[in-house]
């Protein structure tokens, strides 16, 4: 198990609500951005002298540009619904956590500055100054939401912490306060092309190497290609793809069901990240100028479509605000929705039986599936409301004879996030992250028990990544999580394809 | 019974020969001019203060698509999310059986005692109205349990005692005293409801009309009209805030229909 210092919470047969427990993740803040982060991003560098006033400043601007910060913030009628619903509230008991009671630390600035009744009596309706002491509160809190929706489901005004805490952050960074994993992340995807850093001569040996490895294991050149001109596809997909495990084996799985399909595709070492942190910190100008890499990437190349790989909030930003950020797709090719997830062009293929599976070689894995919040709550997959869901369970099941899901009040749209998303998949934010888990956790630990599940499917390089990371906090393997084209990889069985009597007699002559 | 009179000589409640408001008003007592003042002021600030936040919302820019998903893909589906939320409180419903219960019990019970009160300003009374008045007393009674259900879990659940504030408390208990006062007046210490009917056409049609004197009738008006008062002011505002939630009222097509915010325009080429 791995190493605390702090208590891992106790998993539980059945979900309960904690009691609330005030401040107790108030010690919790991510490190603070640099000057040198900041600036590529168009942010001070540090806290200003009269940032309260810019601040202030900043908030009526994004009042008037969002209509959900808007609505959001005079429409709540703390009835509690939400309450009980954050991960981050039932994993660390803290009240400020609850959703609620994240959206009144700008509520309660908001009433002061903006509303009558705040300005008048602020008492009465728990308006404050914005001082140092609440700035500290929205730092620390606002790293605490992990943007995933959960609550908006719940909500009966739809009031999505998402927007807010978005809204909080960017606040923050307009006056020199940024979060340094986040926005050190967005300084190297415009230095170097990716969230990782990883620059092209490197993209370049991995994808050989994958080539090398799909060949040893089937016999089969299968092709991994980068920058070809003129290919139909355009692949983007996290850059965690090209070499941290389980994420890898996703990568090689889109490169066959590729293959099989026959369809001619390439990565982009311009456009080498699907992520996009912007929507992290809530910056519609970073966002877009983080989009507009793909639309150059598919002009560059001349490619007619464009394919995402397994990632949430990169999906979100894809299906969502793609055609809105760096539309209008009007060069590509018509027939084809863009961008699409790459689970949709397996699903097609499998529907239009292109591709042949041996299920068998997943038969030492019992799998379910952790619906990724963004995917859940903010895209869709197919033609149809729910597809998100459907899709990629259809996949699951056609090349896995072993699947079974979790409880259902967390999964689907009542998802539970993984503790990692938004931008707090970062070391100092270890505490949260772990405790953040324990709902979606639980939900696995029962159906370990009662089914006997081994393994936990995932289409987010941030929920497999947390994944790896927190399952040994709770007794857990971190080689438990795999990716769903992982499972596709395995089960595909590619033309000209080495049978496994095949490799059999070969390595019998071999000794 | 009073009431019974109320609807059925609807037509025959109207002053029969117009008088000169100016001269009426000379005979009008403190108390009358008092309220017809109130009544005014209360009717245009929340009149104007309502139509000041839904043009705020209305030009206020969703500069992305945020439906939250699965959404409906067209807009007849979004009006069909939209009368779930409004009619059912679906996603209430979800979230929590305590709050649903107390709160769908409430404003239903608001909805009724609307419906019946709407025989105070038209004349003659329409047929739906006359219908509906004896369900109207079951609402204002639905309306109080409803208030007192959702006010106990604002003492009882610890969570929501945390977000809970004194606005939160004053809201409840005025809603919960108009509620109260009303009914007592049905049920209590009854009054000249007719004559209640003439002052409320008379602030319509200016042709002003004494208001009787009754503490409890003066009790329940004087909360009305600081409801509306405080309502373009308050939490009260989540009743339009809905119809503008982006979350609830956006079609989810982003990849087929490209959605672009003015202020969003400037960024481009």
């Amino acid at each position: 198990m791995a190493k605390a210092d702090f208590k891992v919470p106790e998993l539980q047969q059945y979900a309960e609500i904690p009691a609330i427990e005030p401040d107790a993740m108030a010690h919790s803040s991510p490190f603070l951005s640099k000057p040198e982060f900041q600036e590529p991003l168009g942010f001070p560098g540090d806290l200003e002298d009269n940032w309260q006033e810019k601040a202030i400043d900043k908030m009526g601007e994004l009042l008037g540009k969002y209509r959900s910060l808007r609505v959001y913030l005079d429409s709540c009628v703390k009835c509690g619904s939400c309450t009980d619903k954050c991960h981050y509230y039932l994993g660390t008991r803290d009240p400020k956590n609850m959703p609620v009671g994240r959206q009144d630390l700008m509520r309660k600035v908001y009433r002061r500055y903006f509303t009558l009744a705040g300005k008048l009596f602020p008492k009465l309706v728990g308006a404050s100054d914005f001082t140092r002491e609440v700035l500290d509160d929205w730092y620390s809190y606002f790293h605490q939401c992990s943007q995933c929706r959960r609550c908006s489901v719940f909500c009966p005004y739809g009031i999505d912490t998402a927007e807010i805490s978005m809204a909080a952050r960017e606040i923050m960074d307009s006056i020199g306060v940024g979060q340094k994993y986040c926005n050190e992340i967005i300084s190297k995807v415009y230095k170097i092309g990716n969230n990782l850093g990883l620059p092209g001569p490197a993209l370049e040996d991995t994808l050989e190497g994958l080539e090398e490895d799909v060949l040893d294991d089937t016999g089969v050149e299968v092709k991994y290609p980068l920058d070809q001109e003129g290919a139909d596809i355009l692949l983007v997909t996290p850059s965690a793809d090209f070499f941290a495990e389980p994420h890898v084996d996703g990568l090689i799985g889109y490169g066959k069901v590729f293959h099989e399909v026959g369809v001619s595709w390439t990565l982009s070492s311009y456009a080498s990240e699907a992520a996009n942190f912007g929507m992290f910190i809530g910056s519609y100008e970073n966002m877009r100028r983080i989009s507009q890499r793909i639309r150059k990437a598919a002009l560059d190349l001349g490619v007619k479509r464009i394919v995402f790989g397994e990632c949430g909030h990169a999906w979100r930003v894809a299906y969502s605000f793609l055609n809105t950020l760096a539309g209008p797709w009007d060069f590509l090719d018509p027939r084809y929705p863009v961008p699409q997830h790459i689970m949709e062009f397996t699903y097609n293929a499998i529907q239009e039986g292109k591709l042949r599976f041996d299920k068998s070689q997943n038969d030492d894995m019992i799998l379910t599936f952790h619906d990724s919040c963004n995917v859940a709550r903010a895209t869709r997959m197919g033609d149809k409301p729910g597809g998100q869901f459907d899709i990629p369970r259809a996949v699951i099941r056609a090349v896995c004879n072993n699947f079974y899901d979790m409880d259902e009040e967390t999964i689907r749209e009542r998802t539970f996030c993984c503790g990692g998303g938004g931008g707090l998949l970062t070391d100092d934010l270890m505490e949260l992250r772990v405790k953040g888990a324990k709902p979606r956790i639980e939900a696995l630990n029962n159906v370990m028990q009662e089914k006997g599940v081994t393994h936990l499917a995932a289409i987010c390089a941030i929920c497999k990544s947390q994944f790896s990371k927190i399952l040994p906090f709770y007794g857990m393997e971190m080689d438990q999580v795999v990716s769903v084209h992982q499972l596709v990889s395995n089960a595909i069985v590619l033309t000209g394809q080495e049978t496994e009597d095949e490799e059999g007699e070969e390595s019998g002559e071999a000794a | 019974m009073l009431d019974a009179l109320l609807v059925v000589r609807g037509a025959s409640v109207s002053p029969g020969v117009p008088t000169d408001p100016l001269k009426v008003s000379g005979n009008m007592s403190f108390l009358t001019v008092l309220y017809a003042i109130l009544f005014y002021f209360a009717a245009a600030v929340l009149l104007a203060g309502l139509i000041r936040k839904v043009v705020q919302y209305a030009r206020t820019p969703a500069p992305l698509k945020i439906p939250t998903t699965p959404a409906p893909t067209n807009k007849a589906g979004v009006a069909f999310r939209m009368a779930r939320e409004v009619v059912f409180f679906e996603s209430l419903f979800k979230g929590n059986k305590w709050i649903w219960i107390f709160g769908w019990i409430f404003h239903f019970g608001l909805f009724l005692v609307t419906l019946r009160h709407l025989r105070y300003f038209i004349d003659p009374v329409w047929l739906p109205i006359q219908l509906v008045q004896p369900f109207g007393i079951y609402g204002g009674l639905a309306m109080v349990v409803g208030l007192l259900g959702l006010w106990a879990r604002r003492f009882v659940v610890d969570r929501v005692r945390y977000i809970t504030g004194i606005s939160d408390h004053l809201i409840l208990v005025l809603l919960i005293l108009i509620g109260l006062s009303g009914l007592m007046m049905t049920f209590v210490v009854h009054v000249d409801i007719i004559s209640v009917k003439l002052f409320f056409r008379g602030l319509m049609t200016l042709s002003f009309s004494p208001l009787p004197a009754d503490p409890l009738l003066l009790l329940h008006l004087f909360l009305v009209a600081t409801l509306m008062i405080v309502f373009p002011f308050s939490k009260l505002l989540h009743a339009p805030g809905l119809f503008f939630s982006p979350t609830r009222n956006q079609v989810d097509n982003p990849r087929e229909k490209r959605h672009l915010a003015a202020w969003a325009k400037g960024l481009e080429q």
